[in-house]
């Protein structure tokens, strides 16, 4: 029996020369990465079960990424800072990103990518549910609790029930008002956000392949949000470009056999597809964009691990250049680099922060900033009944801040779209002009 | 691993997220610190929208205003309990507050796992939907001999899943405990 791209990256990680669903396996971790909110709490425990003077299994292999909680006056929030800081230092780790140094980054999954610490082959666990955004370069990631970031700094090692896979096909191209949002919206639509439940989605298909690392990182990233394990796409030349100057370690190029067993095969056609939103409260109340025209919003965000990359703001900077926006809108650069584009990014001779200040929107500083709320002083929180479109990952209530607001997620050119008419939007009304 | 489990039930419907379960406001507290930790009881559940706090009635209060711990020791769940983030803040939170089982229909991953390896509470899946059947302040009896939960209040019984290959981590305690039962020692 033939094997998925999963199924050969965790055989190989345990050893082994074949697995099968629901085996337990014991894998050797290659990354464990964590952040400020996860951190603490994971090096507590680690502490406690090793000992205070014990060190990390591989300093090379540990990755500390302060993303969450950075610009407040939380004072909790603060310390946890000054707690991954100092474990870093007494642990000599070369890969921490601190707060207010040339080192600071950003949002930890677009960070791991920018930086090369994603590589086709690899096994990689992170304390943040959208690690599953690494599997776009053909490696094995998902997200963990501190325990077991504790048990992985101790050991190196963590059990993992090899998951089945559903295989997600794109045939033909997609229209150029679609974005990989669109799609993930339209797929957790399909199965429900427990479709994927302990499983793996495999992204494949000629009109995936021609997706940029940016927007195949989009696809893998809400898998979560469908309660799926990890997500994967395999490696290909668009791959190895991306890593150029990132990283010297050439990683291993997997590829699903032609009878490998999926639990779900689905061939999807990719001209067929329309921008699509979900509706409050919940990821799978899908709908068109254009269904929903009579939803009146009161701010516009872009921004997270989900749509807040350059190519998200190149996006939403198609539909804003020369128009002004007719509601609240919030751009929140996911990383340092991704902040740098906007100054260097141009259309029409403008850059892109340019065209975002003429049209009225407020750009915040890189961090996970409001798509999970945080504390009360956040860039774009909600405190109110806030109709909010969004570009990040969840829309469950309270997701942004206050439980009474209201979330639509979307892609960059739909909340772009609707931050220029103040209610959802179809991007297609703004677009044939600009694109 | 306690055979019975006795306790008041604290009703909750479908896709119960992790930011309804502790909202990241308040995920900043320390974990290891007992006496800064107790606030994550404090606001365990806070999230939930009020009208579902409780079911069916709602308005319920999972922790009363100025209080660290519930009444409520076994949660009732629907489907997917648990989703959304890999923050253990959300088992060590209903943990901190006094949960000792949860009963849902079915599990986000990351939750149930966080849950076992961490050693917080048991999570058991029953083999029909308990939302409807059960009503927040039923005193319950979860057997774990039998896989069984007992509704005293309303004197019905329903059974549970077994927990499979699972329960060997649950009665080490801990993933870590486990691990050194296993042969693979953390040094």
């Amino acid at each position: 029996m033939g094997m998925t791209i999963t199924e050969k990256i965790l055989a190989q990680h345990a050893g082994k020369t074949s697995v099968s669903p629901g085996d337990n396996v014991w894998v050797d971790v290659d990354v464990l990465m964590t952040h400020d909110v996860c951190g603490p709490g994971t090096i507590g425990i680690f502490k406690k079960q090793f000992g205070q003077n014990a060190k990390v299994w591989d300093r090379e292999k540990v990755v500390i990424i302060p993303d969450h909680y950075i610009f407040t006056a939380d004072p909790h929030a603060n310390r946890n800072i000054d707690i991954i800081r100092e474990f870093a230092k007494e642990q000599n780790l070369p890969y921490y990103y601190d707060v207010g140094t040339e080192n600071y980054k950003g949002v930890c999954h677009v960070a791991l990518a920018e930086e090369g610490h994603n590589r086709p082959g690899e096994v990689l666990f992170g304390t943040d549910s959208h690690t599953c955004t690494s599997g776009a370069f053909g490696m094995f990631s998902t997200g963990i609790g501190n325990t077991d970031a504790a048990f992985i700094l101790g050991t190196g090692k963590l059990w993992v029930k090899i998951p089945e896979t559903m295989r997600f096909e794109w045939t033909g191209t997609f229209a150029p008002y679609i974005m990989a949002k669109d799609i993930l919206l339209h797929v957790i639509g399909d199965i429900g956000c427990d479709g994927a439940t302990y499983r793996t989605m495999e992204w494949a298909g000629d009109a995936v392949y021609q997706f940029s690392m940016e927007e195949r990182m989009t696809l893998c990233n809400m898998a979560i949000e469908a309660g799926g394990k990890n997500a994967v796409i395999e490696a290909d030349n668009t791959t190895f470009e991306y890593l150029k100057g990132r990283t010297d370690k050439k990683g291993t190029v997997h590829h699903s056999d032609a009878d490998a067993k999926y639990c779900f095969n689905k061939t999807y056609k990719a001209d067929e597809l329309e921008p699509v939103v979900a509706q409050p409260h919940s990821p799978d109340n899908r709908a068109l964009a254009r269904e929903c025209k009579n939803v009146k919003l009161d701010r516009s965000y872009i921004g997270s691990c989900t749509g807040g990359k350059i190519t998200d703001f190149i996006a939403a900077a198609e539909i804003l250049n020369g128009e002004k926006v007719k509601i609240d809108t919030y751009i929140v650069p996911a990383t340092v680099d991704v902040e740098k584009a906007l100054q260097t990014e141009t259309i029409d001779g403008k850059s892109l922060a340019q065209i975002f200040e003429d049209a009225g929107a407020r750009i915040g500083e890189p961090s996970c900033a409001a798509c999970l709320g945080g504390p009360k002083d956040t860039f774009g929180r909600t405190h109110g009944t806030e109709v909010v479109i969004s570009t990040t990952n969840r829309n469950f209530p309270g997701r942004m801040g206050s439980k009474q607001s209201a979330v639509y997620l979307a892609s960059p050119y739909t909340a772009a779209a609707s931050a220029l008419t103040g209610y959802v939007t179809d991007p297609r009304e703004f677009i044939p002009a600009r694109v | 691993m306690k055979k019975k489990i006795q306790g008041r039930a604290f009703v909750l419907g479908n896709n119960i997220d992790t930011d309804q379960i502790i909202p990241a406001e308040h995920l900043v507290y320390s974990l290891s610190d007992p006496e800064e930790s107790k606030n994550y009881g404090k606001f365990a559940l806070s999230g939930v929208p009020v009208e579902d706090s409780g079911l069916p009635k709602g308005n319920i209060p999972f922790v009363k205003d100025g209080q660290y711990q519930s009444e409520f020791k076994i949660i009732i769940g629907g489907s997917n309990f648990g989703c959304g983030s890999s923050r253990e803040h959300a088992p060590a939170c209903m943990e901190i507050a006094g949960v000792q089982a949860v009963v849902a229909e079915s599990y986000a991953r990351i939750f149930y796992r966080n849950s076992i390896d961490g050693g917080f509470f048991i999570p058991l899946e029953a083999k029909q939907k308990l939302t409807d059947e059960i009503q927040t302040g039923d005193e319950l009896t979860i057997d774990l001999e039998n896989y069984t939960l007992t509704n005293e209040t309303q004197n019905k019984t329903y059974s549970l899943n077994s927990l499979g290959d699972v329960i060997e981590i649950i009665e080490a305690g801990n993933i870590f405990e486990y691990a050194k039962k296993a042969g693979l020692s953390p040094s």
